[in-house]
This record gives structure tokens, C-alpha cells and sequence, in this order.
């Protein structure tokens, strides 16, 4: 196998399994931007992956198990929302609680469609012309998601709301001193709601990719974790859409390399490859003394007008 | 102060034991309603169901056994948890640390030689250390380069799983166990002996226990235990007062990931007898013994109570599964659910509330709010 072919799997392939890490981080990045830290991504993306697949599979429609994966991961997220800013409860805890719930509720309801492949997955698409560029064009335009192209032009416009909009400045108000952004007549609360919801719809369609697209089918578990490189990778993006997008391809590729190297290392050890990297990753931005961006007041509930 | 019709709310400082206790009763009740819902849902009558559980774990002799062989890893991990929420450090990793544990004493078991009598203090000698360093990693790095702990506890239970999962599909796989992911079987020597006609390995219960009172004495009676609550109280203070942080939050980690080692020993020599796949070793242990601790409350004798509740949980999805035909995640269900209504219902032990003097109730606007 020549060192092209290599690239252009690697490369096509990181992108199809970032995805869904991107959209999770996208999600994840507003509603700590906002100031809230939701650990119930794994939760959200795992009640997102079935409920896509069931609509997928008893309709025929996957666009609409992934509309239907989107709301479900809303719905979601509106339990973290309630809890962590209406009640003020702890947000990790509340997260924590999320994803225990999301995991066991999938379990439930999903055993009797274990294992059946999806009837009408979502077509990929392979671009016109662009795919006919050499080497990038099979890498970048061929047999792609278009979730895939979606998420890099929503980490886009993410990025231009927060960083060029009077919304992204709200936002990120809201997150770094909720107390002078009451005091400016932001509704506070509002925001959150909003930027927690968001960030549960974004990993709800991250779940339905998996099942309706990725691989189309339903096993349970399948996130196998990944709603927590998602967390991590959060962090390691800085809380910066744009960011994002690099981090994803990075554990794209490395859950890809997990696969690809199997004839020389044991599947096992290759699949904990990911985790590892995530930790050291941290490790690496923890001691360059880069904690860039990390909203001021996250994790803080938010207590209006109380001293 | 607040005003909500003709009621008054007040804030407290301290909610009283009885409010705690009644709270969390309340929590567990709500969480048992949605729960009876769900059973609906599923077709299958609620009270068919809860009778059957009661019966079947509570009301038999095997039933009371099995809700004590579950209580044994969830105390042992539900202890180290209370020791290292108390200095809020976030340790989302028992169950990384317990399968360290088994994989410790299943390489001792198997591979060490140590002759008889020693063979099962050694486990749990290498079982305690093992899980202590699994804990110390995400120690060191909160402390020195401020990386979240939350995340890195979490990504060293994938880590360990994996390992696990390699350990018996390669180099420790079982030469008599034909093809299948096993270990060979421990020698009888590093057996736990049981309670008879049960599954309870008794010695690793009794160390549970003794763990949960000596955890109480840590806390309350030390210098150690002092700092500790320092540390959880207020970081910066805990600077303020000199307080080496590095060392206390090896401490707690040491001892939170060490116990939760010796619940994976207890599982390994105790009950399966060999190695195999993590989700057998541990169903979830080390996770739910985070709802075990959080009920808990930072008290590690509570956490004998709590942690005895969740083994009633577990034993109870046995007879969901094989008696009711229901999945096992039911359990999963209801654990998220307790912990959602343990920290919506919070506020309310926070606020008293007060029915006005008659003739001021229907006065003044409601809602509206003094201090």
C-alpha cells in the first residue's frame, strides 16, 4: 500500500469519525462558554444515537431520526438546565447524573433493536468536480457525510456568533461574570437555557450520526466514551469553535489509527490509544500554562441579587 | 426572605439531621414513582413488580446474601469516594481503580509463587497498591499541571478496561480455558472463603467495614482529616493556612483509589476465581458508588447504610432480569433518577417555609421579596 492511499484513508476517515466529535464540542463549548460545565454529554449523544435509529428505522427517513435525535438531546440537556441553573445544583453531579440516565434509558429501550442493521442509512455524498482533485479531493470530497460538511460550516459561523456578533458577547459575558451581565439588563438565566439546550441538541445529532450514518445500526454503548473526549476536548480547543475543528480530526484520526495499525499492535491496546492521548493532551496544554479561554465563572450557579 | 403567597420562605444555614434524612427519602420515593411508571410502561404491573423484587431480595435468605455481596464493592469504593469528595476532589475513577485492583491480585494469584497462607494478604497488599496508583495519576496532575480531574479519572477507566480486555484476549489468557477470555482459575489457596451457601466473601466485607470506621477517624480525628475538610471548604484557604496541597490530595487519592483496589480484589478472589472481562469484574460498581457517596453525605459511616441500599438496588436488577424479563439497565435508570431528584430536592433543605400570621397573609403584593 502506497504512502498516498494511506493519506487519503486517513485523512477521509478522521474526518467521518471527528464528526460527531466536533458537533459534540461544538455544543459543549457554548454551554461552558454560558458558564456551565454538562457532563451528560455521553448521556445526551447515547439517547441522541437510538433515538435516531429507532425513528430511522421504523420510518424509513434518516434525516428525520436525526431531526428527532436533535430535539430528544434538547430535552435532554433541558433536565441539566433546570437542575443546574432554575435549582442551582451541582453541575458536575447533575451531569454525571445525565449521562448514568441517558446510558441505562438507552440500554432499556433499545434491546429489542440490537444488532439490526438500518434499512436506509444516510447517503454519503461525494462532491462534484472537487472530488476530482488529486489527493485532496478523495481525501476531502469523496464519499463524506454531509453532517460532516455541516459541522465544519457550523464551527464556522459558531465561531463568527461568538467572536464577532453583539449575541457572542452576551454569551460570553454571561460566562465570564454573570453578576456584571445582570447588572447590564442580560437575562441571565435566559442565556443559559439557551446556550445548554443548544449544546444538547449539537450532541444529540452527534448520536444520531453515529447510528444513522457512521455505522448505521444500534449497539448499546455505542459512544463508547466518546462524550468525554468530547469534555476534554472542550478544554483543549480553549473553548474556541474554530479549535474545535482541529481537535476533532486529531482523535478522528486517532480512532481511526486504532483500526488501521491492528497487524502490528494487540486491538485492545490500540483502542485505549484515544483515552490515553486525551489525558496527555491535557497534560501537554496544563503545562505550556494554557488554560486560554476557560469562561471565568464556570461551573458557578448563578444567584441573582443574593450575598 | 422570601414571599410566596401567604406563605414565607426562609433561608437556613444548616439543615437539621432529621431534614436531611427526610429530604433524601423524599428523593428515593419520587425516584421510585417515575421508576413505577417505566414498569407500566414496560407492561408489567408496579406493584406485581415492587412485590417481587421485595420479595425476592428482602424477604429470602438468598435474597438477603445477594444484596450483601453487592454491598461489598460499593462500600469499599462508596468510602474511598466520601474521603476524596470531602476535599472535593472529583474522583470519577473507581471503577478504573477497582479493576487495577483485580488485575493486581489476579497477577499475584496467578504468577507470584508466594506460597499459601500469604498468597491472599499479598493480593490485597498488591490490590490496594495498584488502585492507589491508578488514583495518584489524576492527583498529580490536578495538583501540578491543573488538569481537570474529573476527566482524567474518567479516561483512566477506558484505559484500564482496555488493559483488562488485553490481558485476557493475550498474554494472561487461560491455556485451559478453550478459546474462551479468561484467565486460568486462581489456585484454591487465594480463594475467599464465603458464607455458606452464598456468595458472600465475608473477610473483604469485614475489611469494608472496618475501612468505613477507620475512614470516620481519618476524618474527624486527625491532622490529616482536619486538612482534608480544609481543602474541600476552600481551596485558597487551605493555601492560606499552609496546607501542602500536593500532599493532601495524594493522600486522599491514595487511600480513595486504594480501597476501591480492594474492591477488585474482593470480586476476583472472592467470587469469579480468575480474570475476565471488565464488565463482569465490575457491572458499574465504581460509578453508582459515586451516588453511594454523594448520598452519604462526607459521612463514611452513612455510607454503610447507602452503600446497603445500593446493593439492594443491584440484587434487585437480578430479579428484574431473570424473574420480571425486564433488562438490567433498569438499575441504571433508576440510579440517574435518584441522583437528579437527590440534587433537585437540595434547595428545599435550605428554605423553611412558614404560613403568615392569619391577618397578614393576604396583604401586600405576592412574590414580593424583603431581606
Amino acid at each position: 500500500m502506497d504512502w498516498q492511499s494511506w493519506l487519503i484513508g486517513i485523512v477521509g476517515r478522521a474526518l467521518a469519525f471527528g464528526t460527531p466529535l466536533l458537533w459534540g464540542t461544538l455544543g459543549e463549548i457554548y454551554a461552558e462558554r454560558a458558564g456551565v460545565v454538562n457532563l451528560g454529554v455521553e448521556g445526551m449523544m447515547v439517547l441522541g444515537a437510538f433515538s435516531a435509529f429507532a425513528v430511522a428505522q421504523s420510518t424509513g427517513h434518516p434525516g428525520l431520526g436525526i431531526l428527532v435525535a436533535a430535539l430528544v438531546g434538547g430535552g435532554a440537556a433541558l433536565i441539566h438546565a433546570f437542575l443546574t441553573v432554575t435549582l442551582r445544583a451541582n453541575q458536575y453531579v447533575s451531569g454525571l447524573a445525565l449521562t448514568m440516565f441517558g446510558l441505562g434509558l438507552a440500554g432499556l429501550l433499545g434491546r429489542g433493536w440490537e444488532g439490526i442493521p438500518l434499512k436506509q442509512p444516510l447517503p454519503s455524498v461525494t462532491v462534484p468536480g472537487l472530488s476530482k482533485i488529486p489527493l485532496l479531493g478523495p481525501m476531502l470530497f469523496e464519499d463524506q457525510s454531509i453532517l460532516t460538511y455541516i459541522g465544519l460550516v457550523l464551527a464556522v459561523v459558531l465561531w463568527l456568533l461568538l467572536y464577532r456578533t453583539r449575541w457572542g458577547i452576551v454569551l460570553r459575558s454571561v460566562g465570564e461574570s454573570p453578576a456584571t451581565a445582570d447588572a447590564l439588563g442580560v437575562n441571565v438565566f435566559l442565556v443559559r437555557y439557551l446556550a445548554v439546550i443548544l449544546g444538547g441538541v449539537l450532541a444529540g445529532v452527534a448520536g444520531g450520526y453515529l447510528s444513522v450514518e457512521y455505522r448505521p445500526s444500534w449497539t448499546e454503548g455505542m459512544t463508547a466514551g466518546m462524550g468525554w473526549i468530547v469534555i476534554a476536548l472542550t478544554i483543549f480547543a480553549g473553548w474556541d469553535p474554530l479549535q474545535a475543528i482541529w481537535g476533532s480530526l486529531f482523535f478522528g484520526a486517532l480512532y481511526h489509527l486504532s483500526y488501521r495499525l491492528q497487524a502490528w499492535l494487540p486491538p485492545e491496546l490500540l483502542k485505549l490509544m484515544p483515552y490515553a492521548f486525551a489525558i496527555l493532551v491535557l497534560a501537554i496544554a496544563g503545562l505550556s500554562g494554557r488554560r486560554r479561554g476557560a469562561p471565568g465563572a464556570l461551573g458557578v450557579p448563578y444567584t441573582r441579587g443574593e450575598k | 426572605m422570601r414571599r410566596v403567597g401567604p406563605f414565607i420562605l426562609e433561608r437556613r444555614r444548616a439543615p437539621s439531621r432529621a431534614v436531611v434524612i427526610g429530604v433524601s427519602v423524599l428523593a428515593v420515593l419520587a425516584a421510585l414513582l417515575i421508576m413505577a411508571i417505566i414498569f407500566a410502561g414496560y407492561g408489567v404491573n408496579p406493584w406485581h413488580a415492587y412485590a417481587t423484587i421485595g420479595k425476592s431480595t428482602l424477604g429470602s435468605r438468598y435474597g438477603l446474601m445477594e444484596i450483601l455481596r453487592r454491598t461489598i464493592p460499593l462500600l469499599l469504593c462508596g468510602v474511598g469516594l466520601v474521603i476524596a469528595f470531602r476535599a472535593q476532589f472529583w474522583n470519577i475513577g473507581a471503577e478504573g481503580q477497582l479493576l487495577a485492583g483485580a488485575v493486581a491480585a489476579t497477577g499475584v494469584a496467578l504468577y507470584s509463587g508466594i506460597p499459601g497462607p500469604w498468597l491472599l494478604p499479598a493480593m490485597f497488599g498488591a490490590g490496594f497498591l495498584a488502585g492507589a496508583v491508578w488514583g495518584i495519576i489524576p492527583a498529580f496532575l490536578k495538583v501540578k499541571l491543573r488538569v481537570n480531574d474529573v476527566i482524567t479519572t474518567l479516561m483512566m477507566n477506558y484505559i484500564m478496561i482496555y488493559i483488562v480486555d488485553w490481558l485476557i484476549h493475550g498474554p494472561w489468557k487461560g491455556p485451559t480455558m478453550r478459546g474462551f477470555a479468561y484467565t486460568d482459575i486462581f489456585p484454591k489457596a487465594a480463594w475467599l472463603p464465603t458464607l455458606p451457601l452464598s456468595r458472600v466473601h465475608w473477610p473483604t466485607l469485614v475489611i469494608g467495614v472496618a475501612a468505613a470506621i477507620l475512614a470516620a477517624l481519618i476524618l474527624n480525628r486527625t491532622r490529616l482529616g482536619y486538612e482534608i475538610r480544609v481543602v474541600g471548604e476552600s481551596e485558597g484557604a487551605a493555601r492560606y493556612a499552609g496546607i501542602n496541597f500536593l500532599r493532601v490530595s495524594l493522600a486522599v487519592m491514595i487511600l480513595s483509589g486504594g480501597l476501591a483496589g480492594l474492591a477488585g480484589v474482593g470480586e476476583v478472589a472472592g467470587i469469579h476465581h480468575r480474570l475476565l472481562s471488565p464488565t463482569q469484574v465490575s457491572m458499574g460498581y465504581g460509578y453508582t458508588a459515586i451516588i453511594v457517596a454523594w448520598l452519604a453525605r462526607g459521612s463514611p459511616g452513612v455510607a454503610i447504610v447507602t452503600s446497603l441500599f445500593f446493593g439492594l438496588i443491584f440484587a434487585a436488577g437480578d430479579v428484574i432480569k431473570t424473574v420480571l424479563r425486564m433488562p438490567f439497565q433498569v438499575t441504571g435508570v433508576f440510579n440517574g433518577l435518584i441522583l437528579f431528584f437527590l440534587i433537585g430536592v437540595e434547595p428545599l433543605m435550605y428554605w423553611r417555609v412558614r404560613l403568615l400570621p392569619k391577618g397578614e397573609r393576604w396583604t401586600g403584593k405576592a412574590g414580593s421579596s424583603g431581606s
